[in-house]
């Protein structure tokens, strides 16, 4: 079914292992998007080459990669704007090239930057996408998204006189204003301010329960947050198929320990070192150290037990950041 | 579930496309300079001693109006025509546009569409000419009819043109003028003097060729009041050819 070119995480166990705040796939959940040894080249460059996978009912799937990786080039081929060399994409089972109409109907797509009609209104540029689309009852549907992605107050200015958030709102509404079963996002946060960000990501894990929602960032946090699989991309082929939370324990330093002491205690550290599961210890300072456990194991209640007598100023678990582990694969692949 | 009903015609969202784009004239500057532009040139043409000399002759008649006016468009009608896929490459709405359930002939045709009324509506800004010459006299209706007809169809023509070239390129300022250029070749390709040139050169038979293809020759043939089968199957075939190469461009650049 996926496609996984490193071996380090194909053998990785299931996502409920991972345990956190990872929201469980239902096992039977519909197919929404079905993608087939999907390629596209430019002359000698491979775009996107031969990647497949499927999105279900439910699902989260956040694209991520560095700037090139092919993210918008296969949603752009997922949505039908581009054709494919090779491969196959099915959106709610119509094929995107032999019935692209029918297909497209079940897509709400924002593109790049959030393209839109800058001398339109914002009302005015709703009705447009709705009557393309052909919703049956055009007010309604504005209101309820205008609503949604908090327009109100701007909703009868010239798009081209609004901020980025709110532009990118704008995109974000016309996206969804036929209520479509699959969401294809190409960088709905970037170049958001902190607050816009957290509003469009609730948005986004708002809308998740009966859709399928395909997002590309380079935010890993976003990723982390509100997606229930990720997908790494490089160089058109995905590296990586898996949960959030299960990559992160793939993290270098996933559950590393950072002690602080009050003052230096060379016994400490020469007992933590000493450990069968430390797998490495570095001293930083006389005052703290960071431990690496073997196989990235949980190994806090140890330390602290081995450390009950000294006194300590901060000790620090590490989660593991999945920007480490991203740097990790994908610069494997450039080099 | 989705409130949509899915349909999937050749055609369908044509209607969305026109409404929007039609509506787009009227909602930035450009669509009223244009009218300014258009009626000052046309009147001032129409009414100048050196070219029209409309008010010397006084005859009921538009014949000066009409022999300015494929002169008129050459300019503006590639104006119209620069921004309607250029602008959408540019600014990436064009991404928007075809992945949305509409067909590429569908927002295509809706554009020239959209475009071709917005020329039309100007043309009838012109009706006070009309009233004037319907004042000065008993003038031809027919041949007034027929001239009017001739203008929009050739406005059709320049726009198909103008609109291929604004799906070859994103730079609405290079559209506008390969649009101009070629109009302006498809147009005194039939003046007699170029007409004459060919005859020379390449003999009587290219000489025919050329002067059937003229936008001038058909549109001279309908300001005389005659409405010729072959004039409309010329400009209808000729706007349609114009348009399916458009289409054939756009399908290509549309992504690049």
């Amino acid at each position: 079914m996926t496609e996984t070119t490193d071996e380090a995480f194909v053998d990785d166990p299931p996502a409920s292992s991972a345990g956190g705040t990872a929201k469980p796939v239902a096992p039977l959940a519909e197919a929404l998007v079905e993608v087939q040894g999907l390629s596209k080249h430019y002359g000698p460059i491979r775009a996107v080459d031969g990647i497949s996978f499927t999105v279900r009912r439910g699902d989260i799937l956040g694209f991520l990669g560095p700037n090139g990786a092919g993210k918008t080039t296969a949603m752009r081929l997922i949505t039908g704007f581009l054709t494919p060399d090779a491969g196959t994409v099915r959106v709610a089972g119509h094929d995107i090239a032999t019935e692209s109409l029918l297909a497209r109907h079940k897509v709400g797509y924002l593109p790049e930057n959030a393209p839109a009609y800058g001398e339109m209104t914002v009302t005015g540029f709703l009705e447009f996408i709705a009557e393309a689309r052909g919703v049956t009852e055009v007010d309604p549907a504005i209101r309820k998204v205008v609503a949604m992605t908090g327009l109100e107050r701007v909703q009868h200015q010239m798009i081209e006189t609004l901020s980025k958030g709110f532009k990118r709102r704008v995109g974000l509404a016309q996206a969804l204003i036929h209520d479509p079963e699959v969401l294809i996002l190409d960088e709905p946060t970037d170049g958001l301010d902190p607050n816009q960000k957290a509003m469009v990501q609730e948005l986004i894990s708002n809308l998740s329960r009966n859709k399928c929602i395909i997002l590309s960032t380079h935010i890993l946090d976003e990723v982390e947050r509100i997606c229930n699989r990720a997908l790494i991309i490089s160089q058109g082929k995905i590296l990586v198929d898996s949960t959030p939370q299960e990559l992160m324990t793939q993290a270098p330093n996933h559950n590393v320990v950072r002690l602080s002491l009050e003052s230096p205690n060379p016994q400490l550290a020469r007992t933590l070192a000493a450990q069968a599961w430390c797998k490495r210890f570095d001293e930083l300072t006389p005052t703290s150290f960071e431990v690496f456990p073997v196989d990235g194991e949980n190994r806090l209640a140890e330390i602290l037990a081995l450390a009950k007598d000294v006194p300590l100023s901060a000790v620090h678990l590490d989660e593991g950041r999945l920007d480490e582990l991203f740097r990790h694969i994908t610069e494997g692949v450039s080099r | 579930m989705s409130n949509t009903a899915p349909s999937h015609g050749r055609f369908t969202g044509m209607k969305a496309v026109f409404k929007r784009e039609f509506k787009g004239y009227f909602s930035s500057p450009l669509g009223y300079i244009f009218i300014v532009i258009f009626l000052v040139t046309s009147g001032w043409l129409t009414l100048s001693r050196d070219f029209g000399r409309f008010l010397e002759l006084r005859q009921a008649s538009l014949d000066p109006f009409f022999t300015y006016i494929p002169w008129v468009f050459v300019i503006l009608v590639p104006a119209v025509a620069m921004r309607l896929w250029a602008e959408e490459r540019k600014t990436g709405t064009v991404e928007l546009l075809f992945t949305l359930p509409v067909t590429l002939e569908a927002s295509y045709l809706g554009k020239f569409l959209a475009g071709w009324s917005f020329l039309a509506f100007s043309l009838l800004l012109s009706a006070p000419l009309v009233w004037q010459v319907e004042r000065l006299g008993n003038p031809d209706w027919g041949v007034i009819l027929t001239g009017y007809l001739g203008c929009l169809l050739l406005a059709g023509v320049y726009l198909a043109i103008g609109m291929l070239f604004s799906a070859l390129t994103q730079n609405q300022v290079v559209a506008f003028i390969l649009g101009t250029a070629a109009s302006v070749v498809f147009l005194i390709v039939g003046l007699p003097e170029t007409l004459e040139g060919i005859g020379r050169w390449f003999g009587g038979y290219a000489e025919q060729v050329m002067a059937s293809l003229s936008m001038a020759d058909h549109f001279a043939t309908m300001t005389r009041g005659l409405l010729e089968l072959g004039s409309l199957v010329f400009f209808f075939a000729f706007t349609a050819g114009w348009l399916i190469c458009g289409m054939l461009a756009l399908d290509r650049t549309k992504a690049a």
